[in-house]
């Protein structure tokens, strides 16, 4: 009898089986990033919002700290006393940026926009280019364009510094040189170059030298970051588009554009994040000092200036707060712009 | 009459319509984009080659108008000159050097470890714990600066070459790489055949995933090592010792008030990037794959 009956299935295990070792492995392997973030890299950060509501100066200590509300952000905000009856003429917009921190705010903007959208201009149809058009001398134009990314900052910026010198500077000998080209007797450029030498120190061209060399060291790395998209592209759609009568342009607009958002929405994020993060190229440049009349000064220089040089750490917190939340805000929008799913 | 009729019109009516179609080599269209892309990749290089040429020459030739566009001999005295005013030149690029190295091993042992630990095995909270490790590389990282300053101060790493390479001694970025490497070079039946025959877990990390994973860690190598070499911000918050400058602090205080000692600069410069030049010469490929490697199929 017992023959027929089915075989029965094996006992289920009475005891609670005993973790295996490699159960618990897998959270030891995983553990040091996690163990470093939140010890270098969380806990600065938070702590860093909770000292953003106390007075607290270099020299009294943990211990000196005082609690201060919001006041170190009104402080950095130095909202009293604007006249706000006068938002649409000059004056307001003027007495704005005479205040520290909306002044590092309006030229980290300024760099952000003059560096960052020129990046991606460039790089999207340069992109497009080098992989429709170069075939054999593709990787070692890539590289040309990559290596200044790679590249020692302190390093390049020194050397940019002299080639802008204002009396020796390469660039305003090839300049001048173009504006001083004579043809029997006129100067035929002297419209369009200048005919001697520019100021390169001026706070007029302190800005823009900045953007240019944050640009050059990353049109480079957004070229390459279109480019690794551009290759996911299957060709047939090409070949469809082709066969529909569909031109270049046409093809790049209603096939390559679209297509490449997702790399766009990442790679604009990332300049986001890194340009109003920017400090190494203009804190070069200028010394350290932000240039004539603060002119390049950004909101990471001040508050580096403001917490390890004047020692405040109260207000650099306030600073950097505020400098999140605009990141923040910034990277959402972009997020919700690019990324929406139609 | 009637030949040259009937040859006239083949010979010069049939090239006409590929003309149309495809216009001369010489065309603009032709050429004209490629000369742009080439003009723009020599802007690219001119910092560089102008780098090389400076350090090459005396202040003086430098201050000279023209500039000099070819290559000087001066390129010890150079040196010499940065030595004297500088004399921690040589040990701030050792310095840097060993800095970079020594993030350079941690990263590649911590990364791949982490990376396998994610890759190869189901874990409680897996897919939380690593869509929380890629969002951290959204932080910004200035935002923490100055209570990291303190905590340096606290544990007494200020002025160390400590508080350059254990903070950053595994990233998000490697992680997530040998995360992608691991899970598709490394077969899983492999780890299995070992753990049956007996390898403990770090055991199959050590002899079996790792010396699989060769190229994966010649990227993040690469990268980390140029990465921590480059890193300006990070030893201007903790060395204020002159002892313990990095090459691109010494190179920043060198410009100051008065006279600039161009040459020296340059020369200073061409040291730094050097070694990043020559890496980049030799793994140009592997190191733009490896840093857009997150990119592309993030």
């Amino acid at each position: 009898m017992s023959a027929v009956l089915p075989v029965a299935p094996p006992p289920a295990p009475r005891r609670r089986r005993r973790l295996k070792p490699w159960h618990w492995m897998p959270y030891v392997f995983v553990a040091p990033f996690f163990i470093l973030f939140l010890g270098f890299g969380l806990f600065p950060l938070l702590f860093s919002a909770y000292a953003s509501f106390f007075r607290w100066e270099i020299a009294a200590g943990l211990s000196g700290m005082k609690w201060e509300g919001w006041g170190n952000y009104l402080f950095v905000l130095q909202l009293d006393g604007l006249p706000w009856g006068s938002v649409f003429s000059t004056g307001f917009w003027a007495e704005l940026y005479a205040r520290d921190f909306w002044r590092a705010m309006a030229n980290t903007f300024w760099l952000g926009i003059a560096a960052g959208v020129p990046q991606h201009l460039v790089a999207i149809p340069l992109a497009y280019f080098i992989h429709t058009q170069f075939r054999r001398v593709r990787n070692p134009v890539i590289s040309m364009y990559f290596l200044p990314y790679i590249t020692n900052t302190v390093a390049i910026t020194l050397v940019f510094s002299s080639l802008f010198s204002r009396d020796f500077g390469v660039i305003n000998q090839v300049l001048t040189g173009l504006g001083q080209w004579q043809v029997m007797g006129v100067h035929p450029l002297a419209w369009l170059f200048p005919t001697e030498n520019i100021d390169w120190g001026r706070p007029e061209y302190t800005r823009p030298i900045v953007a240019f060399i944050v640009w050059w060291r990353f049109v480079g790395w957004n070229t390459v970051l279109y480019l690794s998209a551009l290759q996911t592209i299957p060709k047939d759609l090409y070949e469809a588009a082709t066969v529909d009568g569909a031109g270049t342009w046409q093809q790049f607009r209603y096939i390559t554009l679209p297509l490449l958002r997702p790399m766009m929405l990442f790679a604009i994020t990332l300049t986001i994040i890194g340009n109003l993060q920017l400090f190494e190229e203009p804190f070069v440049l200028t010394g350290g000092s932000g240039g004539v009349g603060q002119v390049a000064e950004t909101v990471a220089m001040q508050m580096y200036k403001v917490g390890l040089t004047d020692g405040d750490f109260g207000t650099a917190s306030a600073v950097a707060w505020l400098m999140f939340m605009v990141i923040a805000a910034l990277t959402w929008l972009n997020n919700r712009y690019l990324g929406r799913k139609d | 009459m009637s030949t040259l009729a009937s040859s006239l019109p083949a010979a010069s009516v049939a090239p006409a319509p590929r003309q149309r179609r495809k216009p001369g080599r010489f065309a603009p269209s032709q050429w004209l984009p490629h000369a742009l892309v080439l003009v723009g990749a020599l802007i690219m290089l001119a910092p560089f080659y102008f780098m090389f040429v400076f350090a090459t020459h005396t202040n003086t030739d430098i201050l000279s108008v023209p500039p000099p566009l070819w290559f000087g001999d001066a390129l010890f005295d150079n040196l010499n000159e940065l030595v004297a005013q500088r004399p921690m030149f040589w040990r701030s690029v050792g310095l840097s050097l060993w800095i970079a190295t020594a993030s350079t091993v941690l990263n590649l042992f911590l990364c791949s470890l982490g990376g396998y630990g994610f890759s190869m095995y189901e874990f409680r909270g897996r897919d939380k714990l690593f869509a929380a490790l890629m969002a951290t590389m959204l932080l910004p990282a200035f935002v923490g600066m100055i209570p990291y300053v303190l905590m340096m101060k606290e544990l007494g790493w200020l002025n160390s070459t400590r508080a350059l390479i254990i903070p950053g001694a595994c990233s998000a970025f490697g992680i997530f790489l040998m995360r992608q490497y691991i899970g598709s070079a490394v077969p899983r039946e492999l780890v299995e055949a070992a753990r049956m025959d007996g390898c403990g877990e770090f055991g199959i990390y050590w002899r079996v995933v790792l010396p699989l994973i060769g190229p994966a860690m010649g990227t993040l190598g690469l990268v980390t090592f140029i990465g921590s070499y480059n890193n300006f911000v990070g030893a201007l918050l903790v060395m204020s010792d002159m002892e313990m400058f990095t090459a691109p602090l010494v190179l920043r205080s060198l410009q100051g008030t008065g006279q600039t000692p161009w040459g020296a600069i340059s020369a200073g410069s061409a040291v730094t990037v050097l070694p990043l030049l020559v890496l980049f010469i030799l793994y140009s490929r592997r190191l733009i794959e490896g840093l857009t490697a997150g990119a592309v199929k993030g």
